[in-house]
């Protein structure tokens, strides 16, 4: 189908694109690396949309090493995180997750600010920001704030950015010395959205497991991680099945992705540990 | 004249060579001609308004605001269409008691699946078209919606056409020999039940057609993604009350069809009615999201099944209750009571046994319209036959290849005919499976899977042996009344320069008919293919044909290039004999030459007697037929259809904590009779595999009971993607027909006929020995899991 | 609409190695915009949702969804599309593996296939065949099942890394 938008502008700086926010009336979407907006957009899900182009903002791309953290632009394209060796060094798991999204083409316009925002519950990004402890950087009319990652996701397509406000940069912790990260999925074809996905980050202060594709926001399993610390394998496994809310849609039911991602916390943890099955 | 086929080394031996498709080169380049690359002067744009409802009366139509957005030009109802275009009726005689209601162009009155074309909205750009069709705003009355197959037929279903009596659109059973009995005295009876998921054929370049009507001369172009730009011409003709002469349709490139663009389509019928009222051209091209609910789709069946075998494993009977769920309407002209029909006739297929019963119901529902789509009914009767073959086999403790080999038809058997009534002239499947056996190591393989299943690594084996329905006579639809060419015709000319120009009947959309035609030519006259130029897909040029389906293009079409192209050399060289004064009977064609057939030895090349036959008439003797034109046409005539016959193998691993299905090879032996293009029938063999291999694993259109087709975009409706598609071994065994001078049977759809079965035989050998059994296709890692047993609700 | 939000957008941008401009709607995606304003209709698009692959171009040296960007996004960009591929002969080699092998057959897909693989070709060495196949996973085709495309690539990688060796 042919996309309908209501009108164009390309934002200059960061300041711009909030300006010309403000001007949309309500009807601002912010266009970043647009491969699931112009999706939504051509499939007439979305119409009449006034389009603030971030994409030639310079401030918003890029990754380092900042205050203690790694900083990663919000423009930051997916192929580039899985190339970043600072990335690499400090969040292995971003990269691990980068390989099951998508295909190439995507990854080479994709952006991580961009796949924050969507919230689409099946996507890799969102988990792993969570699992990792992250922080995601607004700026907005107000000024700027930052929003935990455990408090950003908030439904299906719903985060916790208000009307007006852009998503600017993350921030992650640094590897610890000893840290392990494993994310794991099953899909039915290579690229496609998770059946389920699992997000796992060992610390020396203890697990954090995230699961993705298994309801309307990822979910951050305490209930397993609590067992896992404790040493409890086959309790945590019980315990993650437990403690999510899969959908049923043609894909898969929901008893079948609660099995999965049982299945798939077992193979994780395996992975974590350098054992083999 | 005859080709000594079985000497490599004969003269001009383009048959049986692989030579690169003429074709192949402006596709690479990006310089191919597919209908939307097409822009006409005033060309203007249809988008379809369809039905959200599976079932609804259409009332009040109101197109005010639509037809305000800038660019709009006209919009049209099913009232205005019908005004100019007769609706049709999708029977056949030969079908007894298949029954289907008129269908218009746009629906009028009542809309009958989600997709259902109501209101045309013509444009000057596509996007102004959607832009409008969204605010056209249609009354509807929703009806109760018929979506459940096994319960179409019960007496508190609402019956979807009130004027049909019910929703039974055909029904057909077929009884050899004394079923009940051979059940009663078998040693063992293996009963199961199968399904087969709806698919839709999801073609790459979606359906295309620009129409343009010229009033000053009465004539209508159609240029259309077509199989059978003749029967198109045919449709167009008489329901837009035009005469036959004054339609012409060409195909260019077309981008992908298997059978889906070889039937009628409201939408694109509408398209041509529009283009006749608005005298202008006039495109549409379906998107991707309405090809979901408007190609047709196909294989929507349950079966129950039963084998009966004696103690040494011989098959005994077989016992089919197929039921197959179409939708709104039997699709034009070819019907959706084919398939099923085909399920009756082609189950059992390999094996020689004497009592068989098979029933096809076909049901009505309000969804998308089925229809003959790539190997049609085969992939069913060959998954529902080599199923219960390997069950049966599992009962007695027998190998999966032992059991076959005790039942398939001895090689030297034909010809035969099989308990279904199908004559088969001669067919290999001894040696085809001979064939296999040693492709795969299959001993080999079954060390390797025994090894890796103490390991608690599962893999399966899966085989199936099956027929196929290729070079159709007139029994196939000509009997039933339908205007649907099952001769073919090819016209071949030389130009003066020598070159040649082939007009052929039979179409193009990517298997290599091109090619396939230019060296049947090239060495039907003495050329090479590179001189050859091959002209396909214009009703104003070729011959009459029938185009491609059913896997025809090289046994007919090919058989008519053949004939016309030895009747050609004969003319050349009548002519060639009065110029150098030799029996025509002594000289040869070679390599553009005229030589001595004895020596060898050129006597002049073919553009001198070019020369002379057009520009220097003068110097040839009076009364000389000098016409270096021919033209053939070819039908079979002994066999209602050339069945092939194959045998695959699937090679997987089941991963039984997940449930995914990796697949780790695919083998094919394939007996297509005398294969012209080995590289051309590989192909179309691989890619009929993996077609197939989506079936059994990805592809099922999901409807909820209110008839909402849930699954329709590519993120959702599976199709086979690289990764996960396994290389593939082709082989052949080449029995040919007697039919014809070539012997080429058809190879396009013997793929997908038996990839679904094999890799159901496949799964279920690895999972024997953890009890499970899957039956109901695709086989998705959760149908793998409840299988098992893993699954708690 | 304010003024700083326009429905139409010129644009100036190369494609092909050559200057060129256009004044498009905001929603018009870079396909559409090859194939209707410039007449390039050697790029597809087929599914217009990003997951089909057949509308794959280079834009700014990369391997991008053409439906998936938009003509406005495109100004002063770099666009290759594959009748400018054929053009300049950078992936002659490939093409004519494509031909010899069979990798094509309604050839709906090839233009999309072939700036995928260029992608994959520019980084290099000999993929495995699994590899390619990843590579190429977002790259449909009805037709060829997959195989034919796989052994060209990898046929002409082997190539170009014996001749870079030698």
């Amino acid at each position: 189908m042919k996309a309908l938008a209501g009108g164009y502008a390309r934002a200059r700086d960061v300041t711009h694109a909030l300006d010309l926010l403000a001007q949309a009336d309500g009807m601002g979407r912010v266009l970043a690396g647009g491969q699931s907006l112009i999706a939504a957009m051509n499939m007439r899900l979305s119409t009449g949309d006034m389009l603030v182009d971030i994409s030639r903002i310079a401030d918003l791309r890029g990754v380092a090493v900042e205050d203690g953290c790694l900083r990663i632009g919000a423009l930051t394209r997916h192929a580039d995180i899985g190339t970043d060796p600072l990335v690499a060094t400090h969040a292995p798991l971003l990269v691990q997750a980068v390989h099951h999204i998508a295909h190439a083409a995507i990854r080479n316009r994709g952006t991580i600010g961009g796949s924050l925002a969507h919230a689409d519950p099946a996507a890799e990004f969102p988990a792993c920001v969570l699992a990792l402890g992250g922080t995601i950087h607004l700026q907005g009319p107000e000024g700027v704030r930052q929003v935990a990652a455990e408090d950003f996701f908030v439904d299906v397509f719903e985060t916790a950015i208000e009307e007006g406000e852009i998503l600017t940069a993350i921030t992650l912790p640094l590897l610890e010395a000893g840290e392990r990260h494993v994310l794991i999925e099953t899909a039915r074809r290579s690229g496609d959205y998770a059946l389920a996905g699992l997000c796992v980050v060992k610390r020396a202060a203890g697990h954090r497991v995230t699961a993705f594709s298994v309801g309307p926001r990822p979910v951050l399993a305490m209930a397993a991680m609590e067992l896992l610390d404790a040493g409890d394998t086959a309790g945590a496994v019980d315990a993650l099945r437990a403690e999510i809310d899969p959908p049923s849609d043609t894909q898969a039911s929901a008893a079948y992705r609660r099995h999965l991602a049982g299945v798939l916390l077992t193979r994780a943890l395996h992975d974590l540990t350098g054992e083999t099955a | 004249m005859t080709i000594s086929f079985g000497n490599p080394d004969r003269p001009n031996s383009y048959i049986g060579k692989t030579v690169p498709r003429p074709n192949a080169p402006r596709l690479v380049q990006g310089r191919g001609k597919y209908v939307d690359d097409i822009v006409l002067p005033r060309m203007a744009h249809v988008v379809f308004v369809r039905s959200p409802h599976a079932h609804a009366k259409i009332g009040a139509i109101d197109t005010a605001e639509a037809a305000a957005v800038k660019g709009v030009l006209r919009i049209f109802t099913g009232a205005d269409i019908a005004e100019v275009c007769t609706p049709w009726v999708a029977v056949l005689a030969h079908l007894k008691g298949l029954k289907s209601p008129p269908q218009h162009a746009l629906a009028v009155d009542r809309a009958c699946w989600v997709g259902d074309p109501v209101v045309a909205v013509v444009a000057t750009s596509r996007a102004a078209a959607e832009e409008a069709a969204a605010l056209v705003e249609v009354d509807y009355d929703p009806l109760p919606a018929v979506t459940d197959m096994m319960s179409a037929l019960d007496a508190d279903t609402p019956v979807l056409h009130p004027d049909m009596g019910d929703n039974l659109a055909f029904r057909r059973l077929h009884e050899e020999g004394d079923v009940e009995a051979a059940f009663a005295s078998a040693h063992k009876v293996v009963e199961a039940r199968f399904k087969t998921a709806r698919h839709t054929g999801v073609t790459l370049e979606p359906r295309s057609i620009l129409v343009d009507w010229n009033p000053a001369e009465g004539q209508m172009t159609a240029w259309h993604a077509t199989q059978a730009p003749h029967m198109m011409q045919t449709v167009f003709a008489k329901h837009l009350d035009l005469p036959e002469g004054r339609v012409r349709v060409i195909c260019d490139d077309v981008g992908g069809s298997y059978g889906i663009k070889v039937h009628v389509y409201p939408d694109e019928v509408a398209t041509a009615a529009i283009a006749k009222i608005m005298a202008r051209p006039i495109k549409f091209v379906a998107d991707r999201l309405e090809s979901f609910t408007t190609d047709i789709h196909a294989r929507d069946h349950e079966i129950g099944a039963r084998i009966a075998v004696d103690e040494t494993g011989k098959i005994l009977a077989m016992d089919i209750d197929d039921w197959t769920a179409i939708g709104a309407y039997s699709v034009y002209p070819r019907t959706s009571a084919i398939e099923g029909n085909q399920v009756v006739n082609l189950c059992g297929g390999p094996y020689d046994f004497a009592h068989y019963r098979a029933q096809t119901s076909v049901v009505f529902q309000n969804k998308t319209p089925t229809c003959q789509y790539r190997a049609v009914g085969h992939p069913i009767a060959v998954a529902v036959t080599e199923g219960l073959v390997d069950m049966a086999a599992a009962e007695l403790g027998m190998d999966p290849v032992e059991i076959r080999r005790r039942n398939m038809y001895a090689d030297d058997a034909y010809p035969v005919t099989s308990p279904a009534k199908m004559r088969f002239e001669g067919l290999s499947h001894h040696a085809s499976m001979d064939k296999l056996m040693a492709l795969m190591d299959y001993e080999g393989l079954r060390a390797e899977q025994a090894e890796l299943r103490k390991k608690g690594i599962h893999r399966g084996i899966g085989i199936a042996s099956f027929i196929e329905l290729t070079n159709p006579s007139p029994f196939m639809y000509g009997i039933g009344g339908a205007r649907i060419s099952a001769q073919d015709g090819c016209t071949v000319r030389m130009d003066p320069d020598g070159s040649i120009v082939a007009l052929s009947g039979v179409t193009e959309q990517g298997q290599g008919t091109e090619a396939m035609l230019a060296q049947i030519v090239a060495e039907g006259v003495g050329v090479a293919p590179a001189r050859v130029r091959v002209i396909t897909g214009d009703t104003q040029v070729t011959p009459y044909g029938g185009g491609t389906w059913a896997s025809r293009g090289a046994g007919i079409g090919g058989e008519a290039a053949l004939q016309s192209a030895l009747a050609l050399k004969g003319s050349i060289l009548e002519v060639a004999g009065a110029m150098l004064q030799a029996p025509a009977d002594a000289l040869d064609i070679r390599d553009g030459q005229v030589v001595d057939t004895a020596t060898g030895e050129a006597r002049m090349p073919l553009e001198e007697l070019g020369r002379i036959v057009y520009f220097r008439g003068d110097t040839l003797p009076k009364g000389l037929p000098r016409e270096l034109v021919q033209t053939r046409h070819f039908i079979t005539s002994d066999y209602p259809f050339a069945f092939t016959n194959g045998v695959q193998a699937s090679y997987l691993e089941v991963d039984t904590g997940t449930g995914e299905v990796k697949l780790l090879k695919h083998w094919c032996v394939e007996d297509c009779g005398r294969i012209i293009n080995p590289q051309l029938v590989d192909e179309q063999i691989r890619g009929g595999i993996v077609q197939g291999l989506g079936g059994a694993l990805f592809e099922e259109i999901h409807y909820d009971e209110d008839g909402q087709l849930l699954n329709g975009s590519m993120a959702d409706y599976l199709v086979p993607m690289a990764a996960e598609m396994p290389d593939m071994v082709i082989g052949h065994v080449e029995t040919p027909t007697m039919e014809s001078t070539l012997g080429a049977k058809g190879a396009g759809e013997a793929g997908t006929a038996g990839a679904p079965a094999a890799v159901m035989n496949a799964i279920n050998d690895a999972l024997r020995p953890l009890g499970a059994q899957v039956t109901a296709m695709p086989f998705t890692p959760e149908r793998i899991l409840r299988a098992m047993g893993q699954i708690e609700d | 609409m304010t003024e700083a939000f326009r429905d139409r957008i010129d644009i100036a941008l190369t494609v092909n190695g050559e200057a060129v401009e256009g004044r498009v709607p905001a929603g018009r995606h870079l396909i559409d915009f090859l194939r209707l304003d410039l007449g390039l209709t050697g790029s597809h698009a087929s599914c217009e949702h990003g997951v089909c692959g057949a509308c794959t171009i280079h834009v700014d040296g990369q391997a991008v969804r053409g439906c998936l960007m938009l003509a406005a996004q495109a100004d002063g960009a770099e666009v290759w599309t594959l009748e400018g591929l054929t053009e300049t002969g950078v992936i002659r080699d490939l093409q004519d593996a494509f031909v010899e092998r069979n990798a094509l057959q309604c050839g709906y897909c090839t233009p999309g296939m072939l700036a995928s693989i260029k992608e994959l070709l520019d980084m290099g060495g000999v993929p495995d065949r699994a590899t390619i196949r990843e590579h190429l996973s977002g790259n449909y085709c009805r037709c060829t099942g997959y195989e034919a495309i796989i052994d060209a690539v990898e046929s002409v990688a082997k190539v170009r890394a014996g001749e870079a060796a030698a």
